[in-house]
């Protein structure tokens, strides 16, 4: 089954979001959706609003205007201040333009991490080891090391997280976001840093996902090529407000992006 | 008073980001070299020259030996450091000159003075007048000194960002000494105002910690900051000691300013002049 | 070459989560554990077992404690003392007006009082962080102890604010000579210290030093903050509340403010610091160490002077005693942040290997 069919209705409804940071307007009425299954780019420009624009779905900053909407089994919900907290119990999980690992454990139990939402038992029942947080804990580890093959990082499954160089440890980061099984993927910039390799495998992980589970996924991306060959549709935005929106080629053709690309006063 | 000791702690802190604990030992070693060599019947003057050498040598050897090698290190580190130099310096000082406590007279009455007791009900003695004399003095030309002069620039330049600083041209290591230095000194003069009131004893050592909740009132980078909060802490414990005391048993002053300090962290953590620590992602 | 894991395979995710997945560390813990509670009441004298070995193990257990809350959680504290006064004066007041209880129900319930206070000085980690909220915790210390010693009903009136601790009977089994009462503190330390490891190697335990070391990720892949930390201030303060009651019964044999003073969170912390932060073995290395400390430098200067004829004066020998210690901290801070604990790593690491260089 090809890409374009499996991509099903609205998930995610961003409506008139606006943002500011004191006097600095980082969003401006941005509006636009993401469907399931699908895999959209948010591009601009620099200091265009996108890293915002994904702490705000995932609500590590809060709009002073406008709503986030998540559909979750077939009814909207509306959110005007979400936290971050319950971003992640309602299946969003994301990774960081400058990696959000914990520096002091190792890739095994930086991904573990990442199951915390499902694990049930009581600390108590944790300190003695019996029953459940150990059937608990055994189920969750092979579940993890199911992700850690996919990824390919079985070799370092063990070394403290910050001694991975940077590929490495974006690879873990989006383990880690993996593991929470999440319904929708907030990815920003997984690929800055990284040479043409690791950029190709990381772009094959990203699809992989995206097919094998299913996942939505929403990228920010600065590299052109990437976001032509991987995305559904793309979001462009550029000083904070929402330029085009369409497909990668509708995008490239838009003389308002190139514009903004190349700096043109507008 | 605990403005004087919250000095030497903001002068650090905004010269190398670290929270220097060891700023209550350094007192306590400047008073006590001093009072010993003066009870060995130096001259003051001679004493005092000779005790800010030493603390002068000391800086220099503190920036030497803790400071260079913990440099990128993360501040929590550089601060328990500072608790183990706090160690290494009460014990040094009272290894070399005993643990007796000592008085220490500066010729300055400390009794309060009638005529203003009798006409505003207040109990203030030459002895504070001159304390808080020599606090504005001090304050003045340190304030003059960071905003003025080319080596204040640099520390400020230093509190801010260690690499950059590095990466301008700004030697880190003479600074670093200079500030220890200062701060130094200013111990020094904390060290013989409290050792002049309340004698030079162990426990002045327990100043460093008084002078926390002062420098959380007014904010880590602040000069004007410390001296505010010294009276504001200084005042309110004595304050609360007299109107709270009988009514809970007394001794409030051993952990009010402490609670005062938990209360602003909760409401204002920057103090009254610091400035706002936001958390960026 | 005796110390290597070859032929010792892990087949199953069970065997990988082991605490000791090494044979060879497995004999060895065993052996410990006879040596601690068989051989040791055996042969040392009194004055080991009272002076010395029931101080470390109380010791390593207040450690623990702080090692839970800074260690592995991250959350800077140095209110240990007050916690442990707190587990003192609760264990005292438990035993003294509900007898039937017994013993060891009354050091949890002591326990579970420190936690309780714990929560509640915990409650500013909500809002600061670092070396701000160890100024926070210091007003805990500060006004906990004036609380001790001000409200009557903690000392039972007593007219000079020190307790005589009752004698601990467990079933009508008296514990009061050096040797059974080192045993018991073995005992719950043994155990307190295994509930310990397995906590932290759990989902508990990432959770903390997921908020260790990036308190924002943590949150945002889901992890709860002021259910994370307020429980990291529950446990650590349970572990030196029950340390604290130790050090009352099995130790001091009195209960009384004076001996949980400031300086003796400070002294825990050190413990800490050179043991290893966020270990548990760190903790036990780290008390050892400082419990064993003055009693080996006095030996070396009680040595020094016979050879060299020098009087040294017993002042002058705790004041290096302070500074040996100040310099050690610093030390270790330089070279080894991460203390004994991973110096003992690294010596296990070149153990695989010998006696072959590499």
């Amino acid at each position: 089954m090809s890409r374009a069919a499996r991509i099903g209705e609205a998930v995610l409804s961003v409506d008139k979001v606006s943002l500011a940071f004191g006097g600095v307007k980082a969003l401006q009425e941005v509006s636009f959706d993401v469907r399931e299954h699908e895999v959209r780019a948010i591009i601009g420009p620099n200091g265009a609003g996108k890293s915002s624009m994904l702490n705000v779905i995932n609500g590590v900053y809060h709009p002073q205007q406008g709503t986030i909407r998540l559909r979750g089994n077939g009814a909207w919900r509306e959110f005007h201040d979400m936290d971050s907290h319950e971003a992640a119990s309602m299946g969003i999980a994301r990774t960081f333009q400058n990696i959000a690992l914990f520096k002091g454990m190792t890739v095994l139990d930086n991904v573990m991490t990442g199951r915390n939402l499902k694990m049930r038992a009581s600390f108590l029942e944790q300190a003695i080891w019996i029953g459940r947080a150990r059937r608990e804990e055994l189920e969750h580890r092979r579940a993890v090391e199911e992700i850690i093959d996919f990824m390919e990082i079985q070799h370092i499954r063990k070394t403290p997280v910050g001694k991975l160089p940077y590929g490495l440890q974006k690879r873990v980061e989006l383990a880690r976001a993996l593991a929470a099984e999440p319904r929708l993927l907030l990815l920003d910039e997984p690929m800055s840093g990284m040479n043409l390799e690791e950029k190709q495998d990381m772009c094959r992980f990203v699809l992989d996902v995206n097919d094998h589970y299913g996942t939505t996924v929403v990228l920010i991306e600065h590299d052109m090529g990437v976001v032509m060959d991987i995305s559904d549709r793309v979001v462009v935005l550029d000083y904070g407000r929402k330029i085009a929106d369409g497909t990668p080629d509708e995008v490239r053709a838009n003389q308002a992006v190139i514009d903004a690309y190349l700096g043109v006063a507008h | 008073m605990y403005s004087l000791v919250a000095l030497g702690f903001v002068l650090i802190y905004k010269a190398s980001g670290v929270f220097n604990f060891a700023q209550g030992a350094m007192v306590f070693l400047a008073a006590l070299t001093f009072v010993s060599l003066v009870e060995r019947g130096v001259n003051f003057w001679i004493a005092l020259a000779v005790t800010l050498a030493v603390m002068v040598v000391l800086g220099i050897a503190i920036e030497k030996v803790v400071l260079r090698p913990l440099v990128n290190q993360p501040p929590i580190t550089l601060f328990m450091a500072t608790i183990g130099l706090t160690f290494v310096l009460e014990g040094l000082s009272q290894a070399v000159w005993g643990s007796q406590p000592h008085g220490l007279d500066l010729g300055i009455a400390d009794v309060p003075m009638q005529w203003l007791a009798d006409s505003t009900g207040m109990f203030i003695s030459q002895f504070d007048l001159f304390a808080s004399g020599i606090a504005a003095v001090l304050v003045a030309s340190l304030a003059l000194f960071f905003q003025y002069t080319r080596i204040g620039r640099a520390l400020r330049a230093v509190a801010d960002d260690h690499q950059a600083a590095l990466a301008v041209g700004i030697p880190l290591k003479h600074i670093w000494a200079i500030v220890w230095s200062v701060a130094g000194f200013v111990a020094l003069v904390a060290g013989l105002m409290w050792g002049a009131r309340n004698g030079v004893q162990y426990s002045l050592t327990f100043i460093a910690l008084k002078a926390l909740p002062v420098l959380i009132l007014g904010g880590f980078e602040s000069i004007p900051g410390a001296i505010i909060g010294g009276l504001i802490i200084g005042a309110s414990e004595k304050l609360a000691e007299v109107y709270f005391g009988p009514m809970v048993g007394g001794g409030i002053e051993s952990w009010f300013a402490y609670v005062i300090a938990l209360l602003f962290l909760l409401v204002r953590p920057q103090g009254l002049f610091g400035e706002k620590i936001i958390d960026r992602v | 070459m005796l110390y290597r894991e070859a032929g010792q395979f892990k087949s199953t995710y069970a065997e990988d989560q082991q605490i000791f997945p090494i044979r060879q560390d497995r004999v060895a813990v065993v052996l410990l554990l006879v040596v601690a509670f068989v051989v040791v009441p055996m042969v040392a004298n009194q004055y080991w077992l009272s002076a010395i070995l029931t101080p470390f193990l109380i010791f390593a257990l207040a450690t623990l404690g702080l090692n839970i809350l800074t260690g592995y959680a991250g959350q800077l504290s140095l209110g240990t003392a007050a916690f442990m006064a707190v587990g003192a004066f609760m264990a005292y007041n438990f035993v003294l007006r509900m007898p039937w209880l017994g013993v060891i129900p009354s050091f949890i319930l002591a326990g579970i009082c420190a936690a309780a206070v714990g929560i509640v000085f915990g409650l500013p980690s909500l809002r600061i962080k670092g070396f701000y909220l160890a100024v926070a915790t210091l007003a805990c210390q500060f006004f906990v102890l004036w609380a001790i010693q001000r409200i009557g009903w903690f000392t039972n009136d007593s007219a000079t604010g020190v307790i005589t601790a009752q004698s601990v009977e467990i079933l009508g089994f008296a514990f009061d000579s050096p040797e059974r009462k080192y045993l018991l503190t073995l005992a719950i330390v043994a155990v307190l210290a295994l509930l310990a490891k397995n906590l932290m190697r759990s989902e508990t335990g990432r959770a903390f030093m997921a908020v260790r070391d990036m308190d924002v990720a943590a949150s945002v892949i889901g992890i709860p903050m002021m259910k994370t930390k307020l429980l990291a201030f529950a446990i650590s303060s349970f572990y030196c509340g029950v340390a604290g009651a130790l050090y009352a019964y099995t130790y001091l044999g009195t209960v009384e403010p004076e001996a949980f003073t400031l300086d003796l969170s400070f002294r825990i912390l050190f413990m800490v610091i050179i043991g290893g932060v966020g270990s548990i073995l760190g903790s036990f290395l780290g008390a050892a160490f400082i419990t064993l400390l003055p009693i080996f430098l006095n030996v070396l200067f009680s040595a020094a002077s016979r050879t060299f004829g020098l009087e040294i004066s017993h002042a002058i020998v705790s004041n290096i005693e302070l500074m040996i210690f100040g310099g050690l901290i610093i030390f270790f801070l330089i070279v080894e942040p991460h203390g004994l604990a991973r110096l003992w790593q690294i010596t296990k690491e070149k153990l695989r290997l010998w006696p072959f260089p590499h």
